[in-house]
């Protein structure tokens, strides 16, 4: 949070325009659900968190909730100098906040990892990265799961 | 090229006749995989061998090829060899007629058969991991083949009988598997499209169950949806239905290991 | 025996950005869903999942139970020489596996 890292994040100040005082922007999204809200900041550490930077790539309708690709990439040159630390991603709906959380370095080339996620019904999902400099940056998305029109029991 | 001569009538009427033929043929074709249902994303997993789950299964069903059965037999490869070519096509012949046991039979009864009469081991539990690894790594052997299911009069009974059953209201939803496969596929049931129902990528990674499974246990399945009570896993009812329905689907390419939502 | 796919190009030149998938065959057993009697089945997930390159950590993550049956991770390292990636799953009921491919850097 120092002019150290406002300097550096020269794509940054052009995309955002913003000086030193931008970092206490947290994105309205984030305050719409209290539990995914809380899981989200208590992994920052209550540091601010800034939307933008981060892509989080789900389909906006799903064949089926129990297994959804998801993707995360983020917008970093991955230097030594600067890089992606930490990538995790948070749901709002199911029984428990977490879906991963990644650790990576300036070994990574890109910041950009894959999954498959299950969805109990339709959420809001946050991914949240984690920067050299200590900066956070988000993205948001709502998914929209439908239950089986058939149900079926276990054989 | 344009050539001045006149055009023989007969010689017109063949080459119109041919041509209309041809197209009609193509334009009644309107079988469609369950694959062409999907979301994007969900195609993307079947079409890359590195993002399927059912590829688990193969690579499962490829070691226990050369594995000794616990009695001592001679592993699947000791008969079979190779399988990418001993098994080349085989999956899409089933199910077949069996000489053994005077019926038709599915390719996990005859793996289970080849076990018995040639392993001499136990058959693996149907639906068990094994068996439908096995299944699997058959299966995938002859993907991008047509389904072939052998035309043979011994089998017309179990074919029409099978025909029957498809067409047959059942359940306390009433409902045959034509009504929902036949009429109204492409159409919504809730947020699902209905498919047309085609066996071609089993045994599938069906994204419900997050596991490779049969398509008995899809039969069995939909059975219970419409509040039927379903046919007992290995009945000769599903056996029937499984040969009508590759009948149905033959000539459509096989997808093995698919996935399915 | 657990039985895994893993996408790493058996060859890349040196400093290409290289995608790397690895699925395991795991139930992922979330721990909130209740079995035929009723009652809550128990977690059995794959809660780790690490990669070393010639030894080096390159990537780590950890799992929950929301992730799908037979996970997949796929992430991106640097082809920097010629050598062994090296990845491990860590999860409940003492489950561990591990698994090396090759890597060759030009």
């Amino acid at each position: 949070m120092s002019a150290m890292g406002v300097s550096r994040s020269r794509r940054l100040m052009i995309v955002a325009g913003f000086g030193v005082g931008a970092c206490l922007i947290v994105r309205p999204a984030l305050a719409t659900s209290g539990e995914l809200a809380a899981a989200v900041n208590g992994y920052a550490g209550g540091a601010p968190i800034k939307a933008g930077r981060v892509k989080l790539d789900i389909a906006p309708l799903v064949d089926n909730g129990n297994t959804v690709p998801l993707s995360v990439s983020v917008d970093s040159a991955m230097t030594a100098a600067d890089h992606v630390v930490a990538i995790a991603v948070f749901n709002e709906r199911n029984p428990q906040r977490e879906v991963i959380k990644c650790t990576l370095g300036p070994r990574a080339g890109r910041a950009s990892i894959s999954t498959r996620i299950r969805l109990a019904t339709s959420q809001k999902l946050v991914a949240v990265a984690r920067m050299s400099d200590g900066t956070y940056w988000s993205d948001t998305v709502d998914v929209i799961v439908s239950i089986a029109a058939c149900l079926e029991n276990p054989i | 090229m344009i050539r001045c001569q006149v055009i023989q009538p007969h010689r017109l009427f063949l080459a119109i006749a041919c041509w209309v033929a041809v197209a009609a043929v193509a334009q009644t074709d309107t079988r469609r995989s369950g694959f062409e249902f999907m979301r994007p994303d969900t195609q993307a997993m079947q079409r890359d061998d590195t993002l399927n789950p059912g590829m688990l299964w193969v690579r499962q069903g490829e070691k226990l090829w050369q594995q000794a059965t616990a009695s001592g037999a001679k592993s699947c490869a000791g008969c079979h060899a190779d399988a990418s070519s001993s098994m080349h096509g085989v999956a899409a012949r089933y199910p077949a007629w069996d000489e053994r046991t005077q019926g038709p039979l599915n390719l996990a009864q005859r793996i289970n058969q080849c076990r018995q009469n040639h392993q001499q081991t136990q058959p693996w539990r149907l639906e068990s991991q094994e068996l439908l690894a096995l299944e699997s790594f058959v299966g995938y052997q002859s993907r991008g083949m047509p389904l072939a299911p052998q035309a043979s009069t011994r089998l017309q009974p179990h074919l029409d009988n099978g025909q029957r059953l498809f067409q047959q209201r059942m359940g306390q939803l009433n409902l045959s598997c034509a009504q929902c496969h036949d009429q109204n596929a492409g159409r919504h049931l809730g947020g699902n499209v209905i498919p047309q129902a085609h066996p071609t990528g089993y045994p599938i990674y069906r994204l419900e169950w997050q596991a490779v499974g049969s398509l008995q246990r899809r039969l069995r399945n939909c059975m219970n949806g419409v509040r039927a009570e379903p046919y007992a896993m290995g009945a000769r009812e599903l056996v029937e239905l499984e040969l009508y329905l590759a009948v149905r689907a033959r000539g459509m390419p096989v997808e093995t290991p698919g996935i399915r939502p | 025996m657990s039985f895994t796919i893993i996408k790493v190009p058996a060859t890349a030149r040196r400093g290409e950005i290289i995608e790397v998938r690895a699925t395991i065959a795991h139930p992922m057993e979330t721990g909130f869903r209740p079995g035929d009697d009723g009652r809550v089945l128990p977690r059995d997930i794959i809660q780790h999942f690490s990669c070393h390159y010639n030894n080096e950590l390159i990537f780590s993550a950890e799992l929950f139970s929301a992730l799908a049956a037979n996970p997949l991770i796929a992430f991106h390292t640097i082809a920097t020489e010629t050598g062994t990636l090296r990845f491990q799953w860590v999860g409940d009921k003492g489950f561990r596996h591990s698994e090396s491919v090759a890597l060759q850097v030009t």
